[in-house]
């Protein structure tokens, strides 16, 4: 690891023993007075497990008994929870920072790629040097008004740049540039399909205050422990820092646990299907704050509020959020209300709760002023429509085309759940598939396939290209072969032999002598021959022992080496079980 | 003392600025040449294109003066002979090879120590930077690099460019080449007073609230602030990010002229750098023979009424009353203007330039630059590493009103400095009344506007106690060329600026002895 020398003769060693690593040219810093101190503070878990029960109940109902900005179109009610005594719901709202994913950083041509050697995409502009100015990425531009877009925002055609200082070791210029009063995006919503208890699911509209562009931080790497808690050392990698992020605030719209991951979930899709942010949670280019607070159903005013950080799934944050709404309710309902103050807690994945970082002492003073060394950034309405019409289908859209193709939700929620799977169903389709069919296909044996050998759908369209597969459906819509035959050469298609379809499987399957037999007269001649053949078991059919017909249908089966047509098969059996030929 | 001003004495005039130039030491082979562009810049220029001199003997020469002088003055941070040497050597070189070597071919110019220099220390007069050696030229730098200049060496500011008089540099103060005991001023005082004592041809130098005029009107030079945006920002270590302007310091405003024409221009790494093409600022500069008796019939000027009378120094009043006179007789009508909110720019300056300066300083923590500490936790290691280290609504109103008036006038006049250079220590014990000697300059910092200062006389007793006295020409946005002209042409005819420096013929003649 060849960590950054700063300047000339500024890096050396940390002063204390047992460093690891080449540290003559690492910026070792030990953070040991920063680290957290806080230990986990549970409830006694009796306590918690009861109130957590409540709590779910009451945010849940919640969430659909909306307040006027929202949707609510439940399919299962959720009237019908047990009769808890519903006393507290939780007010969220949550910070999305999207990584978005442009080839260099915001304001200079240092690559912004994870995964890097630390330090090795750096220059003297991300690193803050004396001197050196920021030059905004044309590319942050148009990710950022394409998520806007998306999110029914207003496009700010005038906005401009701020700093925001704070002092923190991973901040090379002492200060983050960002937009404080004039963000790029304002207004705003998404709508979020939230599974209920049931089977069904509701749809909320979630209201976004505003996302604007900023720059991210560099990264820490702390040494001797997972965490700045404990660690000896910390470094510096300074790869991430000017990489574009785009906030993105929500209204504090969301009532549950379940909704806020479903909200998150939502947002990484949208960003996914606009090809702005991989959306990868693990590698950080997508994290959620989580601002917490619980009060007494129908009052209006706001409770005291937490924030919650270092939630690196949907599902992590989902359950952050309703332990805290425990810890909360239960700390008021317990008269500790000094226990809910205003602080930052994160979320200890291991220990499955949260703890407290650092209290908030007031309104932090970030001493925003307007950044000097960007000019206005100035939009033309012509380029937002431009850019308006090159929008791709977004989530919600691509729901509501689906399920008008008569899919159930079920099926609909499986597949707009990721752009490629999207597409590689649209083309299936596009191929001639039913929906249906096309569906089942595609959700089952392939998905199931891909995830197993762990292919990408663009790589599983250049091994079966969606036509090939829209060839096979056809043969077993029109009954050239069967579903059973279907899956026994699905394999040969997802090596590739389907070619591109268009006859392509029809020749695979004649040539491997897989076409369905249909006609009867074939079929009757094989149901003979299996019939004469076992005259023993014909006998005791006759005499009442109708069970026997499986093993009838087997044998045919069996003689026609699977190729029989099963409803044809069944229709000339039973005829001639029936009736002897006289 | 005080120069003639009428017209007949043109060609006298010239007589005696020929003597003065040719007072200069004989082995810096600096003869003028008669008929083109006054001043040392173009003068070592055409020689070094002609071969009549080489670079390195140039720089060499330059040297010379500059480490005789430097012992008295202290102008400068850095001076690396060698690399100065090998960059005069390569100029030679490829002048050899018959190659257009560039229009400052072989030309010794210092730079600023905030502007950044590839391998050469640049402090900004900090100790919070000392031991930085940038990994990459400031884009004005590079520029003068590209001409062909040769860089000599790094000169003394006010740390980060805050103070006006050259004694907040973290490591030395400089002094006043007219007079030792003098400030140079500031910030870029190490320049002015290098370009003054002849220890380089030209200077870069950084102008946030008049850190390129009040010195240049110290020391008795001319200084150019240009428009903001007419010079990248790149590279220059940030004061005020809305109010920094680099910008020339030269013996002429023809040598200034060459200098703003090669660093101005639109530049990719600085957002805030205006598009607009440059102008060659030399091309409209005419020699004093081809000029006609009232080139400046039809100009108005006006003298900013707000800035003359109180506050400002009896000599510096009469000098620019002088002036006035002069440039009456050129041809030019002058008249007063009232600038109401002239006073409330000051005040305005302050609350932008530290609230900026705040933000830009904030890397500095000791830490990733300068003297570490040692300490076994981080707080304390921030602490061992700090303490050895270290209203825009009046803004648009002042930049309207200097606009308004600039529609009505071709340029604006008054002071650059409401003194001359005081005394070493003076100020030190009442830093308020050196802000408020920056009330002459800020006003333009908002505005953004472009000015020429440059010497128009001298204030003081006679007998070798005098200092000169800057006039600050104040033009339209991106005027740099019309103002330069006029400049150009109140110094071909006043006659100012003939006595050099004191340290400079001691130093001088030492060597004669």
């Amino acid at each position: 690891m060849t960590y950054y020398s700063m300047g000339m003769q500024v890096v050396r060693c940390c002063s204390r023993a047992g460093v690891p690593g080449p540290c003559t040219r690492q910026w070792a810093v030990q953070l040991r007075s920063l680290a957290a101190t806080g230990a986990c503070r549970r409830a006694s878990s009796g306590t918690c497990t009861a109130a957590l029960r409540n709590v779910a109940a009451a945010a849940s109902a919640a969430g659909v008994a909306t307040d006027g900005a929202s949707i609510s179109s439940s399919s299962s009610s959720t009237s019908t929870q047990p009769a808890a005594k519903v006393d507290y719901e939780a007010v969220i709202g949550i910070e999305t920072h999207v990584q978005l994913s442009t080839k260099t950083k915001a304001f200079c041509s240092c690559a912004s790629e994870f995964g890097a050697e630390p330090n090795s995409n750096i220059c003297p502009v991300c690193l803050g040097h004396p001197g050196t100015l920021p030059v905004l990425n044309a590319d942050v531009v148009r990710k950022g008004v394409l998520a806007g877009l998306a999110l029914d925002a207003t496009i700010c055609l005038s906005s401009k740049f701020d700093r925001k200082q704070y002092f923190y070791p991973d901040l090379p210029k002492g200060y983050q540039i960002s937009q404080y009063d004039v963000p790029l995006c304002e207004g705003g919503w998404v709508e979020v399909v939230v599974p209920d208890s049931g089977a069904g699911t509701s749809v909320r509209r979630i209201g976004i205050t505003r996302a604007h562009l900023e720059e991210d931080a560099g990264k820490l790497v702390h040494g001797g422990a997972a965490s700045l808690s404990g660690s000896d050392y910390s470094l510096v990698d300074f790869n991430r820092a000017g990489v574009p992020l785009l906030e993105i605030v929500s209204e504090p719209d969301l009532r549950t646990g379940a909704e806020a991951a479903a909200y998150g979930a939502e947002m990484r899709r949208i960003m996914r299907f606009l090809g702005v942010s991989d959306g990868n949670m693990a590698e950080g280019s997508m994290r959620c704050d989580v601002n917490i607070s619980v009060r007494p159903r129908g009052r209006a005013a706001f409770g005291t509020k937490v924030e919650i950080k270092n939630m690196n799934s949907f599902n992590a944050m989902q359950r952050a959020i309703e332990f805290e709404i425990v810890r909360q309710v239960d700390a008021l309902e317990g008269g500790r209300e000094g226990e809910v103050v205003q602080e930052t807690r994160l979320w200890d994945e291991g220990r499955q709760c949260t703890y407290s970082m650092r209290k908030k002492e007031g309104l932090a003073d970030y001493r925003y002023f307007p950044e000097p060394d960007l000019p206005e950034l100035t939009l033309t309405e012509a380029y937002v429509q431009e850019l308006r019409a090159s929008m791709p289908e977004l989530p919600r859209q691509l729901r509501e085309r689906l399920l008008g193709l008569g899919l159930s939700q079920y099926d609909v929620l499986v597949l707009s759940d990721d752009a490629e799977v999207a597409a590689y169903f649209d083309a299936v389709l596009a191929a001639g598939a039913p929906a249906k069919p096309a569906a089942n296909w595609v959700m089952g044996d392939v998905m199931a396939h891909c995830k197993e050998v762990r292919l990408g759908w663009e790589q599983l369209a250049a091994r079966m290209a969606p036509a090939a597969l829209a060839e096979m459906i056809s043969l077993i819509e029109d009954g050239t072969i069967s579903g059973k035959i279907g899956k026994d050469v699905l394999p040969a298609l997802l090596a590739g032999e389907g070619g591109a379809g268009g006859g392509s499987v029809r020749a695979l399957v004649e040539a491997r002598g897989l076409v369905q037999i249909s006609d009867p007269a074939a079929l009757a001649a094989i149901v003979d021959g299996v019939l004469a053949a076992n005259s023993k078991q014909l006998q005791a059919y006759r005499e009442g022992k109708t069970k026997l017909q499986g093993f009838f249908v087997g044998a045919v089966m069996k003689e026609s080496k699977g190729r029989a047509n099963p409803k044809e098969l069944n229709r000339i059996l039973m005829q001639r079980l029936a009736a002897p030929p006289s | 003392m005080n120069p003639p001003h009428t017209l007949q004495s043109y060609t006298e005039m010239r007589v005696l600025r020929t003597t003065n130039i040719r007072a200069k030491p004989a082995d810096m082979r600096l003869s003028l040449v008669c008929g083109s562009l006054h001043g040392p810049l173009h003068a070592a220029r055409d020689q070094v294109a002609r071969r009549g001199t080489s670079a390195t003997e140039l720089t060499t020469a330059y040297l010379r003066q500059l480490h005789s002088a430097e012992t008295q003055l202290q102008c400068f941070l850095a001076v690396d002979d060698e690399y100065a040497l090998r960059q005069a050597a390569l100029i030679d070189s490829r002048l050899a090879q018959g190659e257009d070597v560039g229009p400052l071919a072989g030309v010794p110019i210092a730079v600023k120590d905030n502007l950044c220099t590839q391998g050469l220390q640049t402090t900004a007069g900090s100790r919070g930077l000392h031991g930085f050696v940038p990994t990459y030229d400031a884009t004005a730098v590079a520029r003068l690099r590209a001409a062909g200049a040769v860089v000599l060496g790094k000169t003394n500011m006010d740390e980060f460019g805050m103070g006006s008089s050259c004694e907040n540099s973290g490591y030395q103060p400089t002094f006043n080449p007219w007079d030792t005991k003098h400030v140079p001023g500031g910030s870029s005082g190490g320049s002015a007073a290098a370009v003054a004592a002849k220890q380089c041809i030209a200077a870069l130098g950084s102008d946030t609230g008049g850190s390129i005029r009040q010195p240049a009107s110290f020391c008795g030079v001319v200084g150019v602030k240009p428009t903001y945006g007419r010079v990248s920002r790149n590279g220059l270590v940030a004061y005020a990010s809305s109010l920094d302007c680099v910008g020339p310091i030269a013996q002429s405003v023809a040598d200034a002229a060459a200098v703003l024409t090669v660093i101005a221009g639109s530049d990719l790494a600085d957002a805030t750098c205006s598009q607009k093409p440059v102008e060659d600022y030399t091309a409209g500069l005419l020699p004093l023979d081809n000029l006609s008796s009232k080139p400046l019939a039809f100009k108005r000027l006006a003298l900013i009424q707000e800035a003359c009378g109180e506050g400002v120094d009896a000599g510096v009043t009469a000098a620019l009353a002088g002036a006035v006179r002069h440039l009456q007789e050129l041809g030019a009508e002058v008249e007063q203007v009232s600038l109401p909110s002239f006073a409330a720019g000051l005040p305005a300056y302050y609350v932008i330039a530290l609230s900026e300066a705040s933000s830009n300083l904030s890397r500095y923590d000791g830490v990733r630059f300068g003297q570490r500490g040692a300490a076994n936790e981080l707080k304390n290691m921030y602490a061992s590493s700090r303490h050895s280290g270290l209203g825009s609504e009046v803004r648009t109103l002042v930049r309207r009103e200097m606009n308004m008036a600039l529609g009505r006038f071709d340029a604006l006049l008054c002071p650059a400095a409401p003194t001359t250079a005081y005394r070493v220590g003076e100020k030190l014990c009442d830093p308020l009344s050196m802000y408020k000697g920056d009330l002459m300059t800020v006003n333009l910092n908002l505005a953004g506007l472009p000015a020429v200062c440059l010497p128009c006389g001298f204030s003081g007793q006679a007998a070798g106690n005098a200092l000169p006295v800057g006039m600050q020409l104040i033009g339209r946005a991106f005027g740099e060329a019309d103002l330069l002209k006029l400049a150009h042409i109140y110094e071909q005819t006043s006659g100012v600026v003939t006595i050099l420096p004191s340290v400079f013929i001691e130093s001088a003649s030492a060597k004669h002895d």
